[in-house]
């Protein structure tokens, strides 16, 4: 038997392939026994997406203006 | 290996000859996007921007070794990632912030206080929505610094859990630690706008 605290104690760690094989057959029996666990781990999915592609997108995106002061700075540094 | 494009060939050119318009052309072009970069993992605008500099000063150095085995932007932005990564390093470490207020509760018979609810759209589409995004980098710039720096090494940045530990002098338990509890937190914050029945 495992908690739904448990589950996602564990959840990391069974994403990434790291669970015992006795482990890793519990938490697979949550898994298919609890729907609210089941989505969860769903949106932990997500998290980690949204996490990497929002980023990636806003490294893509216009950048800003590097400001005049820094660009002397660098610069004139190089010139040290 | 794909060759620079014509105008990278042609600015390495002038970076490896010395001259002073393609320095500047170089931080012109790229220095807004170092400086995003840098002001994502130090949330801080004079730490970015020392970084910044740093990162140039280092990339100076080495362009004679820079290969073009990848694009400009990329090794540049491996070079800012290292600058940042130093400055946080050098900082006066604070102590660790709580992240127990972000974290998902439970009642003591183990149950979620509150039964997780199906997300209204896929990550892929919920990208698409300016507002979720702006939710998403705000949720990370809100984690305390430990656990934002990790999340964004790992997930970001692609750093594996060995090379984030190095990077911060911290074990490897202690990455795969913080990292899973960073993204609970980030669950947490996204859940309640997220959820296909809000309220």
């Amino acid at each position: 038997m495992m908690t739904c605290k448990e589950f996602v104690d564990f959840l990391m760690a069974y994403l990434e392939d790291e669970l015992p094989s006795s482990e890793r057959t519990t938490f697979e029996g949550h898994l298919a026994e609890c729907p609210p666990c089941k989505t969860y781990l769903d949106t932990y999915r997500q998290t980690v997406e949204l996490g990497r592609s929002v980023c990636a997108h806003d490294d893509a995106a216009v950048p800003e203006d590097v400001p005049e002061v820094l660009v002397h700075a660098i610069l004139a540094a190089r010139k040290v | 290996m794909e060759p620079p494009p014509p105008d990278e060939t042609k600015l390495l050119e002038g970076l490896r000859n010395g001259d002073a318009d393609a320095f500047e052309a170089l931080v012109r072009s790229h220095g807004g996007r170092m400086l995003s970069v840098a002001k994502r993992m130090l949330r801080n605008e004079d730490d970015a921007q020392d970084a910044v500099q740093d990162a140039f000063l280092s990339a100076f150095r080495a362009v004679g070794r820079f290969e073009g085995g990848s694009r400009l932007a990329t090794w540049l932005h491996r070079i800012v990632v290292n600058a940042a990564l130093m400055k946080l390093r050098t900082r006066r470490r604070k102590p660790e912030e709580p992240l127990d207020e972000l974290l998902p509760h439970f009642l003591e018979n183990g149950h979620m206080e509150r039964p997780a609810q199906p997300w209204s759209q896929p990550a892929d589409r919920a990208l698409e929505s300016q507002e979720i995004r702006r939710l998403v980098l705000d949720g990370i710039a809100g984690l305390p610094e430990t656990y934002r720096t990790i999340l964004l090494l790992r997930d970001v940045e692609d750093l594996d859990t060995d090379e984030t530990a190095k990077a911060l002098e911290i074990s490897p338990g202690a990455v795969k630690t913080r990292l899973h509890r960073a993204r609970l937190a980030l669950r947490e914050i996204l859940d309640p706008h997220l959820r296909a029945e809000r309220g």
